[in-house]
């Protein structure tokens, strides 16, 4: 697989093709595996993604601890805000519903991570649907965003543990900002600009779970994940560009990550975790899921 | 090398790839060692899973994969139930396994026992559902459930990676790598071998029946 998103937007501009086709064609080389049975993963895991949707936007789940559920559907059923009405609120519906599921349990793509499960499903399938757009395009996306993430995971890193949030659900804005200027007609080049700007956006930032569990924040950060990526690809499509390529923008994540005190990736040592309400509700929840047990 | 299936996936039930991915995995490949479903099972969690398995499952993953329920499988968040009616008597403890920069936060020690057979096996969830089996019955081993695998201690004569190898090739198993490992001239060999096809029980068997070699185990992949 392609160690640099620069690399892979030469070729795709050689050969006047998409990202899809070529991380498609290196992952054929890569694997010896037929197209037709990477397609037809990535059809399967299209499909876990959409039930996992599905499943989140009904609204009846809790997570374990009680901590989080079901805010998705209020951005359905609940007040008009600003984004009324627009693709916009139903992709952040979209995300909190796949990380509502993964908190409770339920299926879902880790894509790339569990953590980070939302902000790809809902960028994707929420503009497609939006727009007509139907699963073959679909499935190109995901290869797309595939791409992406492998060229996070082999230049910075896509664990919280390592590289903190911007590892996971900055590592997905980023993956669903390229993929999804690609779907709506973007060019190789302005998925470059939409990954630098998604993952821009997102640098610095902190895992800080409370009581190292996958609710609070990471629900609410899969879903402002999904924003930024959404304003990435507006951007990005707009024909704005971000003058340091994305490669470097994600080295610098990479180097952000290693730098970051071990409080802020994952361990529940600094962050929104340490602060008194987070301490409270996380010594208050596990005695409550040691109490419950199953 | 990275794959694009690695990244858009595994699919699993949440809420957490190394706490619950990766710890089904890890009862996945326990399971292997006494042939089926345990009778008992003893879990001793270290570091992280100790400290926040509770609230991602991994309890509930663990047991669901020594029944043989895959990360993908939604019986998992029942699992402690479901293991109860069906008679697995399982117990978790909290423990510390080593000195927390020589073992992986993620790591558990599974005691089983099912019929006459008894195992004890410690591995690590290493992160995004990766998992590595550092130890069986006090052997050192490195095995990661992305191959089927084939595990055995031997005493180090010679010739006998070639008698294992005639033994996997009649039931037509090809071998994807192969690593052999002696602490001393004559002192016993480890041998992990990954391979491409699934073996059955008989091929254990036979490598087992062989005078020189100590103990067999195979183990199933686990990887999506």
């Amino acid at each position: 697989m392609y160690h640099s998103l620069a690399d892979a937007i030469r070729d795709a501009e050689a050969t006047g093709t998409t990202l899809a086709a070529v991380a498609l064609e290196a992952e054929r080389r890569d694997q010896g595996r037929p197209l037709s049975e990477i397609r037809d993963a990535l059809g399967r895991a299209l499909a876990v993604m959409r039930g996992a949707v599905s499943r989140g936007l009904v609204g009846d789940l809790h997570s374990t601890s009680g901590l989080v559920g079901g805010d998705a559907a209020k951005l359905r059923t609940g007040p008009d805000g600003p984004m009324a009405g627009t693709p916009f609120r139903d992709v952040l519906a979209r995300a909190l519903a796949v990380q509502e599921v993964n908190a409770a349990m339920g299926v879902i793509v880790a894509a790339p991570t569990a953590g980070g499960a939302g902000v790809l499903p809902a960028v994707l399938t929420g503009l497609a649907d939006a727009r007509g757009i139907g699963n073959d395009a679909l499935i190109d996306a995901l290869a797309t965003a595939g791409l992406i993430g492998a060229i996070v995971a082999q230049r910075a890193s896509l664990s919280g543990a390592e590289g903190g949030c911007q590892a996971e659900t900055g590592a997905a804005a980023g993956m669903a900002a390229g993929a999804g200027t690609e779907m709506l007609g973007g060019t190789p080049s302005q998925v470059g600009h939409a990954v630098a700007l998604a993952q821009q956006g997102t640098l610095g930032l902190v895992c800080d779970p409370l009581g190292g569990l996958v609710e609070l924040p990471c629900v609410f950060r899969n879903a402002t994940g999904a924003a930024i990526a959404m304003a990435a690809i507006e951007m990005a499509l707009a024909g704005i560009t971000f003058a340091i390529p994305a490669d470097e923008v994600i080295d610098t994540m990479g180097e952000i990550g290693r730098a970051m005190d071990v409080r802020y990736r994952e361990t529940a040592g600094g962050g929104l975790a340490a602060t008194p309400t987070g301490r409270r509700l996380a010594r208050e929840r596990l005695y409550q899921i040691k109490r419950t047990g199953d | 090398m990275v794959s694009l299936l690695d990244i858009i996936g595994p699919v699993m039930v949440g809420p957490s790839s190394s706490h619950t991915a990766g710890a089904c995995r890890l009862g996945l490949l326990a399971r292997c060692l006494v042939g089926g479903t345990p009778d008992r099972a003893r879990v001793e969690l270290h570091g992280s899973f100790a400290r926040t398995g509770e609230g991602h499952g991994t309890d509930k993953a663990i047991v669901g994969g020594l029944m043989g329920f895959r990360p993908d499988d939604e019986r998992i968040r029942d699992a402690l139930g479901i293991a109860e009616r069906e008679g697995l008597d399982y117990r978790f403890e909290k423990t510390t396994l080593g000195e927390e920069n020589e073992v992986h936060p993620n790591t558990v020690r599974i005691t089983i026992e099912r019929g006459d057979r008894s195992s004890v096996m410690v591995g690590s969830s290493l992160g995004a559902g990766r998992v590595l089996v550092t130890e069986i019955d006090g052997y050192p081993v490195e095995v990661t459930g992305n191959y089927h695998t084939i595990v055995l201690v031997a005493e180090d004569v010679p010739g006998s990676v070639a008698r294992i190898a005639t033994i996997l090739a009649e039931d037509a198993i090809n071998i994807a790598t192969l690593r052999l490992t002696r602490k001393q001239r004559g002192g016993d060999a480890f041998m992990v071998i990954e391979v491409d096809e699934q073996p059955d029980e008989k091929v254990r068997t036979d490598i087992r029946a062989l005078s020189w070699v100590r103990w067999a185990f195979r183990l199933d992949k686990v990887s999506a």
